[in-house]
This record gives C-alpha cells, structure tokens and sequence, in this order.
C-alpha cells in the first residue's frame, strides 16, 4: 500500500497553539480567571486542530508540512501519521484535563508563581506536539530537546532544597543522554546516509551501515532517549515527583515519559526499520533490556511508602513494556506497543490525580497514613481503583487491550521467557496497588486514621479524575480511535 | 564611496581614536558617543563589503594604489568579510555596554580607555582584512600593545596579568615575526596570496625553510589565541580586567588569532601542504582534545565567574584550532562558523559578568544569588549565551557543534568527537549550577513555603539601558544566527569549498 | 667539518639564534621585572638583527642611485637580467637602462625593520609603564614576592 500524502499547515498550528498561548498567559497574569481562561481556550483549540485531521490519518493518508531548511539538507519539518496522531491525541486531550485539575489543585494550595507554571505548561506542550508530529529525526531532537529544558521550571516549581536536588537530577539525566547519546548518534545517522533523515514507514538506515554500527547506534538512540525511564537511567523519574502533582500527572506519566518512548517507537520504526531489526536479530536485546527494567522497578514500586514515588516507579516499568512491545518486531506487538501509549496514560493520570487529591485535601503523602481513606473521600478511591484495573489489565478498564495485544505478540513469535515477564510484572502491580485501595475501603473502624465523614478535593479536581477515571472504562468497551490508529501504524511498520 | 569601504572600515575607529585622545580628555562626555558612532561607521562598512562580496566575489583593494606585491594589498573574500563583520559589531556592543563603567572603573582615565578601546578595534579589523604578512604583523601589534594596556588598567592583579601578557604575547608575535622571515628568504614576497603563488610554482613546499617558517608561525599563533599548553596567559588577563576589556578582549582577541591560522593554512601554506604533505592533523587534533578536556575541567574547578569564562575560551579555542586540523571540509566550516557564533556567545557572557559585578560588586558565583526575581531580562540574555555555549538549540552554538562533530565524523576523528560531547556536558553542569543559584538562591528554604509571595515582582531592579540592551541584542543575534545558519554557512562553504579540502575517512 | 661548515656559511642565523635564546633565557628564569624585559628587548633585536642580515649581499651597496652610475649602468649591464627577482623592481628612468640589483643591498628587510623597531620600542614602553604600575601597586618590582604579596591576600 502507497501512503497518499497531503501538504497542510494544520500540524504546525497544532503545535503552535499552545507556544502563542504563553503571550495572553502573560498578559493577564493579574488576572488569574482570565490568565486560566487562556489556558483553555489554547488547549481545546490544540485538541479541535489534532481532532480534525484524525479522519483524513485513519483513511491512511499522512499530512505534512515543511517550515524550512535549518542546516543544508535537513528541513524542520512537520509530519503526521497513525502513530504521531494517537500520541497528539493522548496529550492534548489530557492537557485540558490536567488544567482543570491543576487550577483545582494550584489554587487549593495556594501555590506561588502560578503564571510561570502555566506559561511553562503551555510551552511543554507544545515541544510534545512537536516531538508527536516530527517529520524526520532532527526536529524530533529539537523538540526533545526543548521539552527537557522547559519542564525544569515545572520540575522545581516549590524553589526549596528538595526541588533543587530533583532539578538537578533530572537534567543531569536527560541532558547527559541526549547531548552525550542522541546528538552523536544523530550525527552519525546524517554523516552516514547523508539524507534529510524523514522516517519512513519502513525505516532508511538499511544498506548504509553494518551490523555492529547498528548495534551501537541502537543501543545510543535506545538509552539517549532517557525520558522513557529505562534503566539505569530512570532515577530521574522519582526524583522529579518533587514536582507539583498536575505536573506530575501530566509531564511524568503522559507527557515527558511518553516522548521518551515515543521517541524510541519513531526510531525503531522510522529509522531502522521493524524488518531491518529484524533481519539484524537486534529485537532481542532491547525486549531483554526491557524485561530488566520492568520487573526490577515493579520490585522497587512494591517497597516505597510514599505513594507518588510508588506510582513514578510503576510507570518506569509500565514504559518498557511499549518498547518491549515494539521490540518483538511482530505486528501485534507492535500494535499493543501503541496502543499501550494511550491505554496507560489515561489510568496513570487518573492515579496521579488521586494521589495529588489525597494530598490536597489531607496533606497525606505516604501510603501507610492512608488506611481507612476510602470513606472520606470515595469518589477518589473508586477513580484510583479503576486505574489500578487499568495498569494491572483486568477487564473494564481500557489497560486490559493493550497487555491483550502484547502478550498475544510474544504468544506470535513463541517468546514465552517475555510472555512470563510480562505476567510476573502484572501480577507485582495488582500487589503494590490492590493493597491501597483494600486498605482503603476494607479496614476496622479502629485502625481507620480518617473519621468518615465524605470530604473530597477542590471540585475542579474531582471532576478532573472522575472523567480520566470514565474514559478508562469507556476504552474497555470502545477502544477507538486508538486501536485503529495503532493497527494501520503496525501495519505501516511491519507485513503481517 | 562604495570601492573605498575596505578602507572605511579602518579608517573611522583610526581617525577617531586620534580624535579621543586630543580633545577627550578635555571634554570627556564626547568620548563615548564619538566611539560609539565610529564603530557604528565601520560596522556598516564592514556589512557594505560583505553585500559587495557575497555580489561580485573578491574584493582586492591596495593601499594608496601600489599594486601588490610591492604595495600592501587588503584582500577581502568571504571569510574575512564575515569575521571583519564580527569583529566590528562585537566592537560596537562592546563600547555601548561601557558607557557607564569605564567611568565608574578608571574615572580618570576615560579618554585614554576609548583611544586604546578605538586603537585595538582598528588593530583587530586590520589582521583580519590585510592580505599582506608583514602588515598582519604590525596589526598584530598594535592590538597586541593596546591590549596590554587594556588589561592593566584594571585593579592590582590585573596588572600582573597584563605584564605576563606582555611577555607571553612578545614571544609569540616575535615567532610570528620570524616565520614570515623565512617565508621571504624563500619567496621574496610578503603577500600573502603572492607567496602562495611564489611557494607554489618554483615547488618549495619541500624546503625545510618553509617548514621552519610553517612552525613558527603556527606555534606564534598558537601562543597569542592561548592555545593548550600555551595559554598561561589568558585566565588572569580576562579575569581581572576592566568589565569592559574582558567584554572585548575575550570575543575577539583569541577568535581573529583562529582566524589568522585559517588564513595562513589555507591562503599561504595551502591544503595540500598543511594536511597532507605535513602528516600533522593527527597530533594536533589530539592536542585539541587535550586543550578542549583541560579547558573545560579547568573551568570546573574556578568560584570566579570570569576565570571560569576565561578557561571556557581556552576550550572554545581547542575546538576552532581542532575543527580546521580535522582537514575535512565540514570541519572548517565548522570551525569558522565557530568563529561568529562563539564571539558572540563569549561576548553575552562576559557582558553578562560585567552586568553582574557591576550590580553586586561580587567576582564569585554568589553574585548570582536570586537573580531570577531581581532582573529577569538580563537572565534571558545570560541564558540565551549559556545555551549556546552548552550546545542547545536552536541557538549558535548548537550548529557550530554540529558541524564540527559532522566533520569529526566525517573525518573519523571520534575523540575529537567525544571531547565536544564531554565539554558540551560540562559546560551544562557549569551554567546550570549558575542557574540554580539564581533560581533558588545560594541557600533555598529546606521546606516548601505555600505563601510564597505570588506573582507581582518583588524588588526587581534591570541593569540599566546601555548594559542591557547590548546584552540583548547579542543574545537575539545569537538565536538569529542560529535559526539562519544555512545562509551564514552558504557564504563559507562558498568560500571553502574551492580549497577542495578532502572530505570524508582518509 | 660539516658541522663547522654549516655554521660558518651560516653565520648570521647562528648568531640571531644564540641572542635570542639569551633573551629568552632572561624572559623565563629571571625574577626581576626589569631584567625580564630587558631580555624581551634582546629578544626583538635579535630577530631585527636576523631581517637585517638576510638583506645583505656580498659586494653590494647601499641602494642609492646617483645620476652617473645610471648612466655608468647604461653602459656596463646592458644585457642584465630584468625579470623581476627576489631582490625588488628595477628602477627605470628611461626605458633602456638597466641596474644589476646584485649590485645593491635589499632594502625591503630594512624598511621593515624600521617598522619593528617603532614595534618594539612601544612594547618595551608599555611593559615599563606596567613595570611602575606593579611598583606603585605592590612595591616591587621582584617577582616572586608580588605573588607572595598576592598569596597572602591583598
């Protein structure tokens, strides 16, 4: 099949509109109602822009736009296909939500520099877009690159000792492997094919370099894109839930974590090649280097207290399960890889938001001060439970499709050692998270620390979770466009 | 008019420095605006010639009208046209920026200050558009001599920088001096391109006179652009100098050295015989390396804002002097793109320390202690620079590391590669620690406060205008030559490209 | 033997190279500012010396032309070689007289020289002149106590 493919400046100003956002955000900064409304205004006409090109992306047709040539033979261009869509999709849905949420839990707090934080949000989301719908490899990094340094001021929102410390960590991490990995490797890429390095369905690496350059620039593009939490370059991920929980929520289970693999999906798929991988039998490392990562941090998860650290090491080990989806070089792997991108992001922003709620309205961080919470604030637990379905992959709760699509690929290519892995993996996150929602609701009277009397969050942020927490259940029932999506990019990547 | 602009470019800061020195000091409020329009009459010469080059080619231009080689000649081609539009506009930034602190720092000296200011300025601009060896020299000097007494009039142990400067850059103008010696007992000629011819046709590439001149050319430059393990004399210098002297010393001085050495190599010496016949690249790249890691961890050891800047220049050189030995055509465009991006990054940061002591009076990075709140402009402009010395795009000095790796791989030169990775790491670490402390203050709050005072500004207090504004411009030049590299770069590849310098794995 | 001959034919770079490495001697290892640049300036003069010395030829003269030697050239070189030397142009008058430049020192070399003495005297100025700032700043003109003084903080 030949991808038709239409010239339109709608990527870019889905990119855009949240950057041009940061002007009336700062205009009206005295004016915290109208800087909000601003906020919104930016972030459903960001949403209304992606939605509308998702008709022409599921008929098979790819819509791109190049700005210009930066460097000779290397343009910023703009691009979007079934796998950029469903993650532009993801993000800009979930950003309107989070800033509901976030006015909920911002102004409950009485946070300090409220303007910064939603200039800097609008400005993350852009760079995400941008990464979404990159049309080669250099605006990718550019936009990677971008998201990095404009989460710092989200990061280490609070200015104290511990925002510092995490800060700092977070930008060791991500600078070191992007300068230090991505950038040679990208070079390498550009010296070596002397292309304009646009993916293609089918990746181009193939016929310009050998075997063991493969291997190195596999294993440089695979760690450089540290955002995606594999280890051991993941410590950067508990370390920035310093970060206020909005940000959190966003950045660090949907946004920043997803560019991270997203930008390894691209490579994977848009720069070698699903059947150059293949070919090279380079899969296997990655699924192994995967598999790793997920069980040590589902162990680690287990034995964390404070909750919003459990929830961070959880999704560094739900992050490798789509690139250990995609790694299994199977359409069906891949599918569920993808589909796993939009799956995990609505039930562990539901669980964030919960976790950011709890604290709101009790001041709680750790998990042991949260026995009996279950009957003062029902609502957030009844959210918090459906997420966890959703991590873990039981029925009613959208999760259950993409670790569906996922085993069924290692069942395709007979992986059995990855088919336990990712069983073992499901049964430690039931354990680190049913216990919670157990103790929550299920305690004697006396052990409860919460008198039961119902008293939920700021109602902004209730609505937030509860409506991340329904759309969890509704893409049990109706897991579209997502899987469309995800199917037609699988099937770009790969001959089933 | 337009045929004389190689001279116009020259002439303003000349005649106006003579100008400064005689009625300056008794009308001292001419001096500034008398500079400041000088330098703005060289910078549109200088940006007429380039339009003139980029149109027509060449432009050869002899002084007096004594045709080369017996007159002196300045020839202007892309390169220089370029550098010598760099060098006029870090000038001009450079003297609106001191309009109030060489009052405040040499209150008795200011007519003196400008003349020398002025005098370097035409120094400078004279090594980069003279096609002549000898008169290289003597621009050299004067730029030289005028340095010195730029560095000395700043506090105590300025002085003492200056006197080993005096010493280090003796010696190195001196083998300069010699190398073009030999050079005419081979070719009878001081001009450059002549030479070239001369070298070139009676084949003496062989002769170990023109290896003798080669060496000590080389290593006379190498000495005056503070190249490892040549550079004892920078740090200090920069360090202690008058604001304002660091401002235009640390751009420029080392920067118009690389351009020399690219001048020499390709213009005099060739490709053929500097990368090919000599067998040296390896070494020097690898003394490259050497001076990139020594430089950039240098910097990691100093509390002195401006020593650290100081080292950071050292590095910087290290990537130039090893982006041309890579001998591989990406490369030198690298390295003179590196030229301008880095004159401008070097000059945001000095600007920046200039800003930072004269508002706090402190040489340390405690200086930096909550400045987010109390000057948020000034801290754009400081971090437009500091990206671009760390390599983030899409600023300047991303694009230049781009090249430059481009051409180190190109040329299979990985530890050149990984020394540019390693520095770009430390560079971040180093600005990032600056960052931080003025983001969250030398000693942040342990806990977090929720009744932080909200939005509105709490003393906040800008640099003033003319310390402000150049420090703006120079970072917005710094994103505009960035996002417009490839027009930057056409022009140098233009000029590169008829050297036929070997491209890719040897 | 071969040793001696290179030194002997080559006298003159010999001689620069040994001024010069004694002012360098004096620029590294003497301690007293004065002396440092007192080597500084045997150091210039020495490659002043080596520019002069490449001008000079054996037999030849200073290049001053009288108007009787023109004519005396007329007569005597009139087959002389004209193409344009190492040595400069050929200065003509009239169309059909021509000068042996064998017959004249180099005066370019001295031009320049000229030029780097003017060179090397500001270079001496300045680094007396910062010589007297160090005095007046730290009073001494030794070395190694201003570091001690520097050492010692203020």
């Amino acid at each position: 099949m030949s991808p038709t493919n239409i010239t339109s400046i709608i990527p870019v100003l889905a990119c855009l509109a949240s950057l041009l956002a940061v002007l009336p955000i700062v205009l009206l900064r005295s004016k915290p109602n109208f800087r909000e409304g601003a906020t919104f205004v930016a972030g459903f006409l960001k949403f209304g822009l992606v939605l509308s090109m998702l008709p022409t992306i599921l008929d098979g047709t790819t819509i791109s736009y190049t700005l210009w040539e930066i460097v000779p033979n290397l343009t910023i261009g703009f691009r979007v296909d079934g796998l950029g869509m469903l993650f532009a999709l993801v993000a800009s849905s979930l950003w309107i939500v989070t800033s509901l949420y976030s006015i909920g839990y911002m102004r409950g707090l009485k946070e300090h520099s409220q303007t910064r934080f939603y200039s800097f949000f609008a400005v993350s989301l852009s760079a995400t877009i941008g990464v979404a719908f990159a049309a080669n490899l250099f605006t990718l990094y550019l936009f990677y690159e971008m998201l990095s340094l404009a989460t710092y001021p989200l990061v280490t929102h609070h200015q104290d000792k511990e925002a510092r410390t995490g800060g700092r960590t977070y930008l060791t991490h991500l600078l070191t492997t992007s300068i230090g990995f991505v950038l040679p490797a990208l070079i390498f890429v550009f010296v070596k094919t002397g292309s304009s390095m646009e993916f293609a369905g089918s990746g181009f690496l193939k016929g310009y370099i050998g075997e063991t350059e493969a291997l190195i620039l596999l294993l440089l593009f695979t760690f450089g894109f540290a955002k995606s939490g594999l280890m051991p370059f993941h410590s950067w991920l508990p370390g920035a839930m310093v970060a206020p929980t909005p940000v959190s929520a966003l950045l660090h289970a949907v946004a920043v974590v997803k560019v991270g693999v997203f930008c390894i999906l691209r490579v994977y798929s848009g720069v070698f090649g699903l059947e150059f991988l293949k070919e090279l039998d380079l899969g296997t490392i990655i699924t192994w280097i995967a598999a790793f990562t997920i069980i040590v941090s589902s162990l680690i998860a287990l034995s964390q207290d404070n909750l919003k650290r459990r929830l961070a090491f959880s999704t560094i080990g739900q992050l490798s399960y789509i690139i250990l989806g995609m790694a299994l070089l199977t359409p069906m792997g891949a599918t569920g890889s993808m589909m796993h991108i939009a799956m995990h992001a609505f039930g562990k922003i539901t669980l964030f938001f919960c976790a950011g709620a709890i604290f709101e309205a009790t001041g709680k961080k750790k998990i042991s001060q949260m026995v009996g919470i279950g009957k003062r604030m029902p609502i957030t637990m009844i959210a918090f439970f459906i997420g966890s379905l959703s991590i873990v992959g039981i029925p009613l709760a959208g999760g259950f499709w993409s670790k569906f699509y996922l085993l069924y690929g290692t069942v395709q290519e007979g992986q059995y050692a990855m088919l336990a892995v990712l069983l073992t993996s499901s049964l430690l996150n039931a354990a680190y998270f049913f216990p919670i929602v157990f103790k929550a609701f299920f305690c004697k009277p006396e052990e409860s620390q919460f008198e039961a009397k119902v008293e939920e969050a700021h109602p902004a942020a209730v609505a937030a979770l509860s409506l991340t927490a329904l759309v969890t259940v509704v893409f049990f029932f109706y897991p579209e466009p997502f899987y469309s999506l995800a199917e037609a990019a699988a099937s770009q990547f790969i001959s089933f | 008019m337009i045929e004389q602009s190689p001279a116009l470019i020259l002439i303003p800061p000349f005649l106006v420095a003579i100008l400064v020195a005689l009625v300056g000091f008794r009308y001292q409020k001419v001096c500034f605006p008398l500079t400041v329009l000088s330098l703005a009459g060289s910078v549109v010469a200088c940006v007429v010639t380039l339009m003139r080059v980029i149109e027509g080619g060449t432009i050869r231009y002899f002084i007096a009208g004594w045709a080369p080689p017996f007159g002196i000649e300045f020839r202007i081609d892309g390169l220089n046209a370029l550098v010598a539009v760099t060098v006029s506009s870090v000038g001009l930034l450079a003297a609106i920026y001191s309009k109030n602190r060489v009052p405040a720092e040499n209150p008795d000296k200011v007519s003196q200050y400008y003349t020398l200011f002025l005098l370097l300025i035409t120094g400078l601009l004279g090594m980069v558009i003279t096609g002549d060896a000898f008169n290289l020299y003597v621009m050299l000097e004067v730029a030289a001599l005028t340095s010195y007494a730029l560095i000395a009039m700043g506090p105590k142990r300025a002085t003492l920088a200056a006197y080993k400067y005096v010493i280090m850059g003796t010696i190195g103008a001196s083998f300069y001096l010699l190398g073009v010696g030999y050079l005419y007992i081979k070719t009878g000629s001081l001009n450059m391109f002549d030479i070239h011819e001369v070298l070139k046709a009676n084949d003496l590439f062989g002769s170990p006179a023109v290896l003798v001149a080669f060496i000590m050319i080389t290593v006379g430059v190498w000495i005056k652009m503070a190249f490892f393990p040549l550079h004892a004399w920078l740090p200090n210098s920069y360090a202690y100098a008058p604001t304002t002297s660091s401002a235009i010393l640390g751009p420029l001085v080392t920067k118009v050295m690389i351009y020399v050495m690219i001048r020499l190599t390709l213009t005099v010496f060739g490709v053929e015989y500097t990368f090919i016949q000599l067998e040296w690249s390896n070494i020097v790249v690898w003394m490259s390396v050497l001076a990139i890691l020594a430089g950039s961890i240098s910097a990691l050891a100093q509390t002195d804002l401006r020593k650290m800047l100081a080292f950071l220049i050292i590095a910087e050189v290290g990537y130039m002097v090893g982006g041309v030995w890579l001998a591989d055509e990406t490369g030198m465009i690298g390295a003179i793109y590196h030229i301008i991006a880095d004159a401008f990054m070097t000059l945001c940061v000095f600007l920046f320390a200039g800003i930072l002591f004269a508002k706090t009076g402190k040489r340390d990075l405690s200086a930096m202690d909550g400045q987010f709140k109390k000057m948020p402009l000034t801290l754009v402009g400081f971090l437009v620079g500091a990206f671009s010395l760390i390599g983030i795009p899409p600023t300047a000095g991303f694009f230049s590391k781009w090249y430059l790796i481009q051409g180190g791989i190109n040329s299979g030169h990985y530890e050149y590669v990984i020394a540019l990775l390693i520095s770009s790491l430390i560079n971040a670490v180093l600005f990032f620690r600056m960052i931080e402390i003025a983001y969250f203050g030398v000693k942040p709050a342990e806990g977090h406060d929720h009744n932080h005072s909200s939005d509105h500004d709490s003393g906040r207090s800008e640099a003033s205008a003319s310390m402000l504004i150049p420090l703006l411009i120079t970072a917005a030049i710094l994103l505009l030559i960035g996002i417009f590299n490839k027009d930057l770069v056409a022009i140098i590849t233009d000029f590169v490209s008829p050297f036929n310098i070997a491209s890719g794995a040897r | 033997m071969e040793l001696f001959e290179a030194i002997s034919t080559k006298i003159n770079y010999w001689v620069y190279i040994v001024i010069m490495m004694i002012g360098l001697f004096a620029m590294i290892s003497k301690n007293n500012l004065i002396k440092k640049l007192i080597g500084m300036s045997i150091f210039q003069t020495a490659i002043i010396l080596f520019y002069v010395s490449i001008g000079v030829k054996e037999g030849a003269t200073i290049p001053i032309l009288y108007h009787d030697q023109v004519h005396a050239a007329h007569g005597d070189h009139g087959e002389a070689d004209t193409s344009h030397g190492e040595h400069g142009a050929v200065e003509s008058h009239e169309a059909d007289i021509h000068i042996n430049p064998d017959d004249f020192t180099n005066p370019l070399v001295h031009v320049l020289m000229l030029t780097a003495i003017v060179v090397g005297v500001s270079t001496l100025g300045v680094g007396l002149a910062i010589t007297q700032k160090l005095h007046r700043e730290f009073g001494s003109i030794e070395e190694h106590e201003i570091l001690e003084i520097i050492k010692s903080g203020k």
